[in-house]
């Protein structure tokens, strides 16, 4: 098994399906000769040619757009949107078009398409380049929605995007690009949509994370007295229900860790599904560890106090096991809400 | 210490102040580089070395109740418009001290007592609000007008077109400023764009449109006020293309590997610092030793504000709760 980059890993998953199918193409800004912004497209010009690795203007809209259109013809466009906040300005191609074609197209119109965005806090870019944004992709139906949380799942969710007839939205926690692990490739690396996977095993709580917070929850479960299954989502929509609930069942304690805002959070979707069908067995009210509904802030303290630390997952859910309650935020706790 | 709006004022008095800011933003840009490369600066950057002309040409044609929206690019906007080098440096640094407290950082500035806006990170998305604020100087009948400064990268988004088109048939007073610097990002215009000019997309919204050379404070002030005196006089928006070139890469970690050789030396020999100091001089406008005593005085401004910020309190937690909703 090598051992790559988080960017290599998403490299290597794309000129794997490039190899095998000629109809995937990929499509973004400084993503050809440049390789990406943050080297997740290398090598692809040099072995695929400028026919199917295009570098586009600054054209957000334009290129989603044509992307939708190539794919409800026969091809299989992966796009880079390098922040995912760029996709504000081509949502309507996203979700609006290519997440209805199928639908109003009785069936007869496939949107094979892959957007990939990067995403989340943590390297100091600011307000308008920090945000997770799942909630824009999660609410919409006719999208999935895939979460990277390392090399390995990058490689494989990747893969599986890539080959599903619908589009797939899969979000690449910037902050990881850089980490490195083992990488099983090949088809065996292939990662289903719609399956979580453990992180780690226990039995006092069912902790579930999402992309860049898998490892502060793995890290704070490791640390803690307590147990907890750590469940890394990887994919949001759909999300693999039959394992968080087994696990729940066992341990009758919910825990999601979020790096995006309270409010609207993809947690709140876990939580009241567990709530409305494991009530009965649940020992605690489900925990949502969040960041605060503020917009990313960008001093160096205040991003990192922004995104839930892996001290901070475990405090929390020290306390809701002490208490049977759910703790108050560390925002609540220091009274520094205005 | 002069208030932002005194800097301001100055610099549309005398022509002398211009070059001295020019010399600021440039000496400013690189102490942020430095500041960077010793791993000070949290995040990333996007300096303006080179188009210091296209700023301060902007600033001095702008009234200080017009409203200007600027880039990510922004810092030698920002300051010609009469920002402090403590504000700049305290938000690139994070602290209290900075333009909005040090909870934007590099590519979020804002002052509105010299008409700068809250500055985009988002490419093309300051052209359209620019169109608003002259919207609000149409509807309240005042004389006021907006200035949009963006990128030539930024004329490729739906932004630029859809904003051009809705000034034009409204009759907006607002002067769209298109910084040609010649590269969006890693990609030089012509890979990206299939107009040698700009400017020529002005035609396509029936606008008026000049190239000018984004490396003469002179010929930019020019070219603004006359279009701003047009927006004022209700004829309507125009869109000045400013040749002038990055001297930088992208941001913090670009090297710009893909620039032609000789491209920068070339464009060297045009530099707006250089250039205009000279024409001062032979103008008599500046002393002999006119230019080495600016340097002497820009240089102390700027280590006294480096010192101050590296000394003054970051933004406090409790700082990212504040102002997220008008109370
Ligand atoms: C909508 C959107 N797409 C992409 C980006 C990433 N990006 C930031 S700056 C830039 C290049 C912009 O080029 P140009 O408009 O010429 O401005 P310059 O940086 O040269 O000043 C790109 C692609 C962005 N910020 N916003
Ligand atoms: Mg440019």
């Amino acid at each position: 098994m090598p051992r790559m980059r988080m960017n290599q890993a998403i490299s290597a998953a794309i000129a794997d399906e490039m190899r095998s199918d000629p109809d995937v193409i990929v499509l973004g800004e400084d993503i050809a000769v440049a390789e990406g912004p943050f080297k997740t497209s290398a090598g692809l010009l040099e072995e695929f040619g400028p026919l199917r690795v295009r570098d586009t203007p600054i054209s957000e809209m334009g290129f989603l757009g044509a992307a939708v259109g190539a794919a409800a013809t026969g091809l299989r466009p992966v796009v880079e949107i390098m922040f995912v906040e760029f996709l504000g300005v081509a949502l309507d191609q996203l979700s609006t078009e290519g997440a209805k074609f199928h639908y109003l197209s009785g069936g007869l119109v496939k949107v094979p398409l892959t957007v990939r965005a990067s995403v989340g806090a943590g390297l100091g870019f600011g307000t308008q380049h920090s945000q997770t944004l799942e909630s824009w992709v999660v609410g919409t139906p006719g999208l999935k929605l895939a979460v990277a949380s390392g090399p390995a799942n990058a490689y494989g969710l990747m893969r599986a995007a890539i080959r599903d007839d619908n589009p797939v939205v899969v979000l690449e926690p910037r902050r990881l690009y850089a980490q490195r692990e083992e990488v099983t490739v090949g088809e065996e690396g292939i990662i289903a949509l719609g399956s979580a996977q453990q992180a780690a095993a226990g039995d006092d709580a069912t902790v579930v994370a999402l992309g860049s917070t898998v490892g502060a929850a793995a890290e704070a479960a490791a640390a803690a007295s307590w147990s907890a299954d750590v469940i890394d989502l990887q994919s949001l929509q759909p999300w693999d229900k039959d394992m968080v609930y087994e696990s729940v069942a066992r341990t009758g304690r919910l825990v999601t860790v979020e790096e995006n805002p309270l409010s609207g959070g993809w947690g709140a979707d876990i939580v009241a599904a567990v709530a409305a069908d494991l009530f009965g067995e649940l020992k605690a009210p489900p925990l949502r560890i969040t960041a605060p509904d503020v917009p990313v802030p960008f001093g160096k303290e205040l991003e990192e106090r922004y995104m839930p630390s892996s001290v901070y997952v475990g405090e929390q859910v020290t306390a809701l096991l002490d208490t049977g309650r759910v703790p108050p935020s560390w925002w609540q706790r220091e009274e520094v809400a205005t | 210490m002069s208030t932002p709006l005194e800097r301001r004022q100055a610099l549309q008095q005398d022509r002398r102040v211009r070059y001295e800011r020019m010399v600021e933003i440039r000496a400013l840009e690189n102490k942020v580089q430095d500041l960077f490369d010793e791993g000070l600066v949290h995040g990333t950057t996007h300096l303006c070395l080179g188009q210091e002309a296209v700023a301060v040409g902007v600033a001095a044609a702008a009234r200080t109740t017009d409203q200007v929206t600027c880039t990510y690019r922004g810092h030698g906007v920002a300051l010609a418009l009469g920002l402090t080098p403590v504000q700049l440096l305290g938000e690139i640094l994070g602290r209290e001290a900075g333009s909005i407290g040090g909870i934007g950082g590099s590519m979020h500035l804002c002052d509105p007592d010299i008409g700068l806006m809250p500055t985009f990170a988002i490419v093309g998305a300051g052209i359209p609000v620019a169109a608003g604020a002259a919207l609000t100087a149409q509807v309240r009948g005042t004389d006021d007008a907006a200035i949009a400064v963006f990128g030539d990268g930024s004329t490729n988004i739906g932004a630029f077109h859809e904003a051009l088109n809705l000034a034009a048939i409204w009759k907006l007073p607002v002067v769209f400023v298109c910084e040609n610097n010649q590269y969006g990002e890693y990609s030089r215009i012509d890979l990206t764009t299939p107009v040698d000019d700009i400017a020529c997309r002005a035609e396509s919204y029936a606008i008026p449109s000049a190239i000018v050379d984004g490396q003469d404070p002179d010929a930019v002030a020019e070219a603004v006020s006359g279009a701003l005196d047009q927006a004022r006089g209700g004829a309507g928006p125009t869109l000045l293309e400013l040749k002038t070139y990055r001297y930088a890469g992208h941001s913090r970690a670009d090297t710009a590997p893909y620039r032609p050789e000789g491209e920068f030396e070339r464009w060297y020999e045009k530099d707006p610092i250089v250039n205009f100091g000279r024409r001062l001089v032979d103008e008599g406008a500046l002393g002999d030793n006119g230019v080495e005593e600016v340097e002497a005085v820009v240089g102390a401004r700027i280590d006294a504000a480096v010192e101050l910020v590296l000394a003054s309190a970051p933004a406090p937690v409790g700082a990212m709760f504040a102002n997220v909703l008008a109370p």
